[in-house]
């Protein structure tokens, strides 16, 4: 049994293909999804997605937000903005961090959706420095 | 009778149009393959979001505190059309017809009594709509020197109209379009923006109501909707570049075409105005010859 996995960019379709198991960066958690997962639609946090097959990684994207719908047989996410973890670049990432928190903290936190949109940055930014100190 | 040298002259500027209209047409189909293309890579996207905000949709409308964007904002007296056109002109009725139905539209609601805004995607459209609508105009947008349209661009777009609907600039959202139905023929399309759930009935197959959705707070669809949104705008965007760059091809095929006809009976006429000077002095050669 397999998951049919399908990575959708809003230009493109990224990737289709059937994996044993996929962990993706929901809101409020990581979820791993298997075959005969329950319906679910999910929005996703900035962070990595992991293929697996044969009980090892075989792929690692880095996803910058975006939403999930899962169902039995097949998980498509749709992402914001994605990459591979190799694609990924030090520098930028620690730019990108400083911005987000300098927003973050300008933000006025009764406007919701600004709030909203600040703080999923800040995340997003601070998940691939987190993915990058990781891997090195 | 016009001089021969004249209608040399002629002969070769109108070849020379043809040249630029037969190489403008070679490079709108070079175009209208890629932009299809692009439109085509897009649609996986716009299908499967369209499904998830369908099985969202459902469960929010009947939900008092259901976001402004999904179910409007309980008035409707003002509205705001979005018309989206080209940059570049010379592609035949493409950008007249939607000016003309934005125009017909703008009038009809007027009529009823409801207050209209504009906002203009595309050089052409501004500048059309400009004319006799400038203090409905709220905004405008284009790609004037851009090469490929990026999603980015259409976010742009819907963040600006979100914002405007947030200050209570207006009620509903109309976006009126070029539709891409084949290469000889586009179609004005227009699509409910906000509220969306007045845009086309999700197609019910019954398998969307049974999700977990998560968060369920409610601020999934908060995420989902501007995104939804920006998602319609660049479907929008890729169909009216791709009618755009097919309404080129078409309009240079015909210049090419009424060209080489225009060629064809100016050389007809040259060729008889030389015949006829010919004919002439044979006949002065010849009685003048008899004379002797």
């Amino acid at each position: 049994m397999t998951v049919a996995l399908e990575i959708i960019s809003p230009e493109r379709l990224l990737l289709a293909r059937p994996v044993d198991m996929v962990v993706i960066p929901g809101t409020e958690g990581d979820l791993g999804i298997l075959p005969g997962h329950s319906r679910l639609i999910t929005s996703l946090r900035g962070g990595m997605i992991d293929l697996y097959e044969n009980d090892a990684v075989v792929d690692r994207y880095f996803v910058s937000g975006g939403f999930a719908e899962v169902t039995e047989e097949r998980c498509t996410v749709l992402a914001d903005a994605i990459m591979k973890l190799a694609e990924l670049d030090a520098q930028d990432a620690a730019d990108e961090l400083a911005r987000a928190e300098a927003d973050y903290r300008e933000v006025d936190e009764a406007d919701a959706s600004a709030y909203r949109a600040a703080s999923d940055r800040l995340i997003t930014a601070q998940a691939k420095v987190d993915t990058l100190a990781e891997r090195s | 009778m016009p001089s021969l040298k004249s209608l040399r002259n002629r002969i070769s500027s109108v070849k020379s149009t043809q040249k630029i209209t037969k190489a403008m047409k070679m490079v709108a189909a070079a175009k209208l393959r890629r932009a299809q293309a692009q439109a085509e890579a897009a649609r996986p996207y716009a299908t499967r979001m369209a499904k998830m905000m369908a099985a969202l949709a459902r469960g929010a409308a009947s939900n008092p505190n259901a976001p402004a964007l999904l179910v409007g904002t309980g008035a409707d007296k003002t509205h705001l059309i979005v018309a989206v056109t080209a940059d570049r002109g010379l592609a035949g009725p493409f950008n007249a017809s939607i000016s003309r139905a934005v125009r017909n539209r703008v009038r009809a609601l007027e009529a009823e009594g409801k207050t209209v805004k504009l906002f203009a995607v595309g050089r052409k459209g501004r500048d059309s709509l400009r004319r006799d609508m400038a203090d409905r105009m709220i905004g405008d947008v284009n790609f004037v020197g851009r090469r490929s349209l990026e999603f980015t661009d259409a976010e742009a777009i819907a963040n600006r109209i979100i914002a405007e609907f947030d200050e209570g600039g207006f009620d509903r959202c109309t976006l009126m379009f070029n539709r891409f139905v084949s290469v000889m023929v586009q179609t004005v399309a227009e699509t409910p923006l906000i509220p969306a759930s007045a845009g086309e009935p999700a197609n019910d197959d019954g398998d969307t109501a049974d999700y977990e959705i998560e968060p369920d707070d409610g601020s999934l669809l908060e995420r989902l909707l501007p995104r939804n949104l920006a998602v319609q705008i660049y479907r929008a965007l890729l169909e009216s570049n791709a009618g755009f760059q097919a309404a080129q091809m078409t309009a240079m095929d015909n210049a090419t075409r009424n060209a080489g006809d225009m060629i064809n009976r100016l050389t007809m006429n040259y060729n008889r105005t030389r015949q006829a000077n010919i004919t002439k002095e044979l006949i002065e050669i010849i009685s003048g010859a008899e004379a002797l």
